[in-house]
């Protein structure tokens, strides 16, 4: 292969990431423009499955929030909001969406088609307190589906079991009643041939996720968790049980697995690698992985690719000749799972520690989404008293610039490395003798 | 005789310390940060080296410390005051399991296992309570100067409840106390019960081991040590260089790159 194929092989994933991306803003800056309201879900519990088979336009506005902070627009929206009357202690990603919808959808990439049906779930929060200030701006209809069974780190049931299973018969009574809402909406059928081919998809991505997390187990890891990887997560939501989905992760995956083979990593020259605990801070997005990467840090896994992924890091296939029954199943375990991943990451870090050769963990709260940084502190120090392993604790915002101190961070993070190459060094020194 | 210096730049004041390779402190200089950070680093260290009794080339390397750290530029290298102080306080008490770092802006607890290493940190975030800033909002309210806040306050006899965690409001508050009739050494103490009780916080979250060191330039204060030590019931080693401790770290830091040079060359 040549050098210049190797190139375009080792970023091609990103450049493709970034295309779909904005091929993601224009189709809804097409759709807002004709008049076409969208059907806005969050990442935990989408069911872009189903919205898919009803052409529905959809909306992540977690995703269209936290590119106003990439972006760097996210301080205006957030200052609109605030003098609207949001406190600044709420959820950026809801103040940001808020003041767009405000300006009539006006996003930095495009327009936004109207909240035309808002399907939220309980896996956050603030979902359904979001869902509302839709049903109070447009009179939004609201779809909440409840799904049961989380937060009970070590005692999730599983299928064959009489609790999952009248859980999985809750969740699918939910789904046929999604379906009729849809159908209502958009005045078309719902077509079972479609939901199978969306599902088909979802497998091929959920299948190809789940082996390139896995690729990061080599030395040198062969994408960053923290900036590759939220590239990619993006494309997992936005792209959701669709063709485009599924086709790029089946490339991104051929990717990663050529860069195992000719042992191409990540970054330069990798020295430590470590896991992230938390949402990312998007205002500094790229500065944020430089503080570690400078060091030789890499971050070869996250939760966030975790409970950000709408479950598609299990790797679970749906069941194509039992599509609803088994969309009702795959939906309770994933966000399930995705609840656990925010709240009980500690059993997940301990079973990467040694496949992933984990030798440092950031612990990474942020101020504005106390669901997934409540406890955070609580997860850092039981897995201290579990392991030795170094850990970082800081605090800053995934939307708010306000309270993101880049020379308190850097001071932290340049004292976490010192501290793993001094703990290194000595260990080195132990051997010699 | 080799020498190594450490300066370390705080948000107030900066420091500059010359050991010799015997890791003795031979130099030592105090200064105001001010605007001009570069320059104060330069002042800081020329006054060091002169202290010493020494040239500035017999000072081998050169580490630079602190926020103002990059600014050392004339330094080898840089390293964090997090490191510093932990560097610092073990070699001046090897016995040191914790580290309590109250300085300007910053207030850190460090914990240091028995071979030296960092274990874990935590720091005041982006709030400048239970700092030094703190005891300088109280020197200005009450127009005391900020070496007499101690001794003052260990004259209280009913101290005042500072409930504010903001330092700029804590000015306030002084001054309501005032208007209350209190008297200042209870308001006083009551400034340093609140620090007291920030940085007991901090300290649980990395864990209180015994022995505890208290350095920065907020362990020079009486009524702080005596405050803490009551409250954390345990006396913490305080050295009469605690002020020096991130200037000696990295001055210690700094031998070592020294010796490392020489076994390689």
């Amino acid at each position: 292969m040549s050098m210049q194929t190797k190139e375009n092989l080792a970023r091609r994933g990103n450049k493709e990431a970034n295309l779909l991306f904005k091929k993601w803003f224009d189709n809804l800056d097409q759709a807002a423009k004709e008049g076409k309201p969208g059907a806005y879900v969050f990442v935990m519990g989408s069911m872009a499955e189903i919205l898919h088979t009803f052409d529905l336009p959809i909306i992540y506005p977690e995703i269209t929030s936290l590119q106003t902070a990439v972006r760097q627009h996210s301080a205006e929206l957030l200052n609109e909001a605030e003098d609207h009357g949001y406190s600044p202690d709420i959820c950026g990603y809801v103040k940001a969406d808020y003041a767009i919808q405000a300006r009539g959808g006006e996003h930095p990439m495009g327009k936004l088609p109207t909240p035309g049906l808002a399907l939220l779930t309980n896996a956050c929060n603030t979902y359904m307190k979001w869902g509302e200030i839709w049903e109070r701006m447009f009179e939004t209809p609201l779809f909440t589906l409840d799904v049961p069974g989380t937060r009970q780190n070590g005692t999730q049931t599983w299928p064959g079991d009489p609790q999952f299973e009248s859980e999985k018969r809750y969740v699918l009574g939910q789904l046929e009643e999604l379906i009729e809402t849809c159908e209502d909406i958009t005045g078309k059928k719902f077509n079972m041939d479609k939901l199978k081919q969306t599902l088909e998809y979802s497998n091929r991505m959920s299948r190809a996720w789940k082996e390139i997390i896995e690729c990061n187990q080599g030395n040198p890891a062969v994408f960053d968790a923290l900036s590759d990887g939220t590239s990619y997560l993006g494309v997992n939501n936005v792209w959701r049980g669709t063709e485009e989905g599924a086709i790029f992760f089946e490339r991104l995956l051929e990717e990663k697995q050529w860069m195992v083979e000719n042992n191409i990593g990540a970054v330069e020259e990798e020295k430590h690698r470590l896991a992230f605990i938390g949402v990312p801070c998007y205002p500094i997005f790229r500065d944020f992985s430089k503080l570690f990467s400078d060091w030789g840090g890499v971050f070869v896994s996250s939760t966030y690719m975790w409970f950000a992924s709408g479950g598609n890091n299990l790797g679970f296939q749906y069941d194509i000749d039992n599509p609803l029954e088994s969309l009702a199943e795959i939906t309770l375990i994933h966000v399930r799972d995705a609840m656990d991943s925010m709240f009980h990451p500690n059993e997940i870090i301990m079973d990467l520690k040694d496949r992933f050769n984990i030798e440092g963990i950031v612990f990474h709260p942020i101020k504005s989404c106390r669901t997934s940084s409540t406890g955070l502190a609580d997860n850092r120090r039981e897995l201290m008293e579990r392991t030795d392993l170094p850990s970082l604790f800081i605090e800053s915002d995934m939307m708010d610039k306000r309270v993101v101190s880049v020379a308190q961070m850097k001071n932290r993070i340049d004292a976490f490395f010192e501290g793993i190459e001094m703990r290194k060094a000595n260990r080195e020194a132990e051997v010699k003798q | 005789m080799k020498y190594s210096g450490g300066v370390d730049v705080g948000s107030t004041q900066t420091k500059a310390v010359i050991i010799d390779e015997n890791l003795n402190i031979v130099g030592r200089c105090l200064t105001d940060t001010g605007a001009d950070v570069m320059q104060a680093a330069e002042n800081a260290f020329a006054i060091a080296v002169k202290d010493a009794g020494i040239n500035t080339k017999d000072v081998k390397y050169v580490i630079g410390t602190g926020y103002g750290r990059y600014k050392v530029t004339f330094g080898d290298d840089q390293v964090t005051e997090i490191s510093c102080h932990g560097r610092g306080a073990a070699h001046m008490f090897p016995g040191t399991r914790t580290v309590l770092d109250m300085g300007g802006q910053d207030t850190k607890a460090i914990a240091i296992s028995d071979t030296g290493e960092i274990m874990d940190f935590c720091m005041n975030d982006k709030c400048a309570a239970g700092t030094g800033r703190f005891l300088g909002a109280a020197s200005s309210a009450l127009d005391i100067p900020l070496d007499d806040l101690g001794p003052t306050a260990l004259k209280a006899t009913r101290p005042v409840r500072i409930s504010t965690t903001c330092t700029v409001f804590a000015e306030t508050e002084i001054l309501s106390w005032l208007g209350k009739g209190k008297k200042i050494e209870d308001i006083l103490m009551g400034v340093h019960q609140s620090i007291s009780s920030r940085s007991i916080g901090l300290l649980r979250r990395v864990g209180i081991n015994e022995e505890v060191t208290f350095t920065g330039g907020v362990a020079n204060n009486l009524g702080m040590v005596s405050v803490l030590n009551e409250n954390l019931g345990l006396k913490m080693n305080v050295s009469s260089d605690s002020h020096y401790m991130g200037a000696l770290g990295a001055a210690l830091f700094g031998m070592d790159r020294v010796r490392v040079a020489e076994v390689v060359a």
